[in-house]
């Protein structure tokens, strides 16, 4: 009888451990998933930032003044122009 | 051994002793038992809610605002956190040395920020935002006590001022104040959402004690605008307005297929990036909240009325007399010709013939035709303030009234308006509802104003609008037939015509055997000495279509050989569609 009670106690101790352990593998989790979150936030607003930059360079009005300016480039006269029909199309 | 036999060793206490620090030791226990009860049993809530204080937190969830993009994914409005330095005067501790290194780092004066420094106030204030994220990192090094940075959403516009009209703007709070930031605010904002967690001593966060409340995010916009062809709208238009020395402008772009506003601009403009100088003036969309009197450009639906009812053919001959009287109004044409055809009329835009061909309608005849076009309704663009226009009642036009709507006085249109009515002469008679949303083709339901040859009809009329004998050679765009109508109004001035101010217009459409798009252009008060609309709005409606034309890769339908052959031929009148 006695053995068996000595058997309980050990057992009961195991569990009280095993809810300890699992109690605070749940709160590092916790901890790392938060910490995941901040990180994806800030990924999220960085990538609004990166956007932002993308689109102030393809501004089009900047794109324009590049492209006459820099490139020297002009859009070309009609006469330079040669439409091609694919055969078979109206 | 036996103590108790000894003497000596004999206990000799009085009871009373006994009693005494008995009693002190029960009385010590009954203490602290009873201030435990009370603390456990009675006060458990208030310390309990003191407790919770301290480890455990409701955060409110950001919900971000949505983006704003044109129809190929284009930036034209993004939220982005930035910080803000904040001081908190009653507990700033600020040396002379860290004040002048603040200074610097912040780029102002030493004397500016004493002066924001010591401001009385209360509670806390701004001392700039926003700050550039390399100033918010030197502040946070300094760790002075009493300032702080706190990081807020602030609203960019890439585009800026190029479609600063279409997406209008917000203020501080975040809340849409003009153009599509306010008429869809509900949408773009989202809802915040709430979070109660408890958080250990390092200020982490260890656990939730509720169910999360998530923020539901702002959804993002996808606009019909096509911002490079927005950008050349606004480019062109900047240009005529700075060659004719006019007060303002606007040019609308609309996709006759579907309806949707592809690029919409005015002159002025404003930046919406800055938030400081706002003057409601430039800000103001003038294509959709100003009225005009659309002058000339009303009488394509003259010619439509009369056909539809089959009082004339587009070959019927009108007398024209340079002038002609209705009550006491002598109406008179610019360039008389003593006959014309009803295609003529509308290629000279002769005030004559169109008066004559309404006056063979019944005002309620004609007013109906108006009507059904959309003057006098408002155009359904869904954009904040946009005006209906003005067009009185068929049933009380006085004849001079019923007279002078035929070249587009006595009504008043917004140039959307104007533009979205031309839109049933290039989708064959069928007005497809405005929207400044991309939408997809098959979602739309169109709305029949004209018969398809009707409108075929005065498209062809309109056509030669743009050929040599018409008002519009500048129109011209090369390789593609163009539609369209000039207008020039004199502008209504203390209730009289002003004999010198004008507003020129015009609206066409390209291709003319299959119209895709439709730009109207109006100039406020071109006063560089020309002024017809031909001249004025023309070439910005020329340069713009020819760029959008190239931009969409739409085939030409007039190879160069029929461009040149119309050089010095009659015009063409060309009878489409059948029936007629």
């Amino acid at each position: 009888m006695s053995r068996l009670n000595v058997f309980l106690a050990l057992a009961l101790v195991v569990c009280a451990l095993a809810v300890i352990q699992a109690q605070h593998r749940a709160r590092t989790y916790f901890v790392e998933l938060e910490r995941l979150k901040k990180e994806a936030r800030a990924l999220e607003e960085q990538w609004g930032q990166l956007q932002l930059e993308q689109s102030t360079w393809a501004n089009p009005a900047r794109v324009d003044t590049l492209a006459r300016t820099r490139l020297g480039l002009v859009a070309p006269p009609q006469e330079r122009i040669h439409v091609e029909t694919l055969v078979g199309a109206p | 051994m036996n103590y108790h036999s000894r003497k000596l060793l004999k206990l000799n206490l009085a009871p009373w002793r006994m009693a005494t620090v008995g009693g002190l030791l029960l009385s010590g226990l009954v203490l602290v038992a009873g201030r435990a009860f009370y603390l456990q049993g009675l006060n458990t809530d208030y310390l309990q809610g003191k407790g919770d204080a301290v480890a455990n937190r409701n955060l409110t969830l950001p919900a971000h605002r949505g983006q704003v993009a044109d129809r190929h994914g284009q930036l034209l409005a993004i939220s982005t956190p930035v910080e803000s330095l904040w001081a908190r005067p009653a507990e700033l501790k600020l040396s002379a040395e860290q004040r002048a290194h603040l200074a610097r780092v912040l780029g102002m004066p030493a004397s500016e920020l004493s002066k924001k420094l010591t401001r009385k106030s209360r509670g806390e204030f701004a001392v700039q935002r926003p700050v550039t994220p390399e100033q918010a990192v030197k502040i946070a090094a300094m760790g002075v006590p009493g300032l702080h940075l706190r990081r807020e959403f602030r609203r960019y516009y890439p585009a800026g001022e190029v479609a600063a009209h279409v997406v209008g703007f917000t203020n501080v709070d975040d809340m849409g104040q003009e153009g599509v930031e306010r008429a869809y605010q509900d949408w773009l904002a989202g809802r915040e959402g709430e979070r109660q967690i408890m958080r250990d001593r390092r200020g982490n966060t260890i656990r939730d004690l509720a169910p999360i409340k998530t923020a539901q995010m702002g959804g993002n916009l996808a606009l019909a605008l096509d911002l490079k062809i927005q950008y050349l709208a606004h480019r062109e238009l900047a240009a005529a307005i700075a060659q004719h020395k006019a007060k303002g402008g606007s040019v609308v772009v609309l996709d006759a297929k579907t309806g949707e506003i592809l690029a919409l601009a005015n002159q002025p403009i404003f930046n919406p990036n800055n938030r400081r100088n706002y003057k409601p003036g430039p800000m103001r969309n003038r294509a959709v909240i100003d009225t005009f009197e659309p002058g000339s450009t009303i009488k394509p639906f003259v010619a439509a009325a009369v056909l539809e009812r089959g009082l004339f053919h587009p070959n019927t001959v009108i007398d024209t007399p340079e002038t002609w009287r209705v009550g006491n109004k002598l109406v008179r044409d610019v360039h008389p010709h003593p006959q014309m055809t009803v295609s003529e009329i509308i290629q000279k835009s002769s005030n004559v013939g169109a008066v004559k061909m309404a006056m063979a309608l019944t005002p309620l005849q004609y007013w109906e035709v108006l009507h059904r076009s959309g003057f006098g309704q408002l155009p359904g663009s869904g954009f904040p303030g946009e005006t209906a226009g003005r067009l009185r009642d068929g049933r009380a036009w006085k004849p001079v009234e019923h007279a002078t709507m035929a070249y587009g006085y006595g009504l008043s249109v917004s140039l959307l308006q104007l533009t979205r009515a031309y839109m049933a002469f290039a989708n064959d008679g069928e007005v497809m509802p405005l929207s400044f949303l991309k939408r997809e083709p098959q979602e739309i339901v169109g709305e029949r104003v004209f018969s398809p040859s009707v409108a075929r009809e005065v498209r062809a009329m309109m056509e030669t609008v743009t050929q040599e004998g018409g008002t519009g050679l500048r129109t011209r765009v090369p390789g593609y037939r163009v539609a369209g109508k000039t207008g020039t109004a004199h502008k209504l001035v203390d209730g009289r015509y002003a004999s010198d101010r004008y507003l020129s217009s015009f609206v066409g459409m390209a291709p003319a055997s299959n119209p895709r798009l439709i730009i109207g252009v109006v100039i406020d008060e071109p006063s560089g000495g020309v002024y017809y609309g031909g001249s004025v709005a023309g070439p910005v409606f020329a340069q713009v279509m020819a760029a959008s034309l190239r931009q969409l890769a739409l085939p030409p339908d007039a190879p160069e050989t029929a461009t040149r052959m119309t050089l010095g031929a009659p015009p063409v009148v060309a009878p489409a569609g059948g029936g007629a």
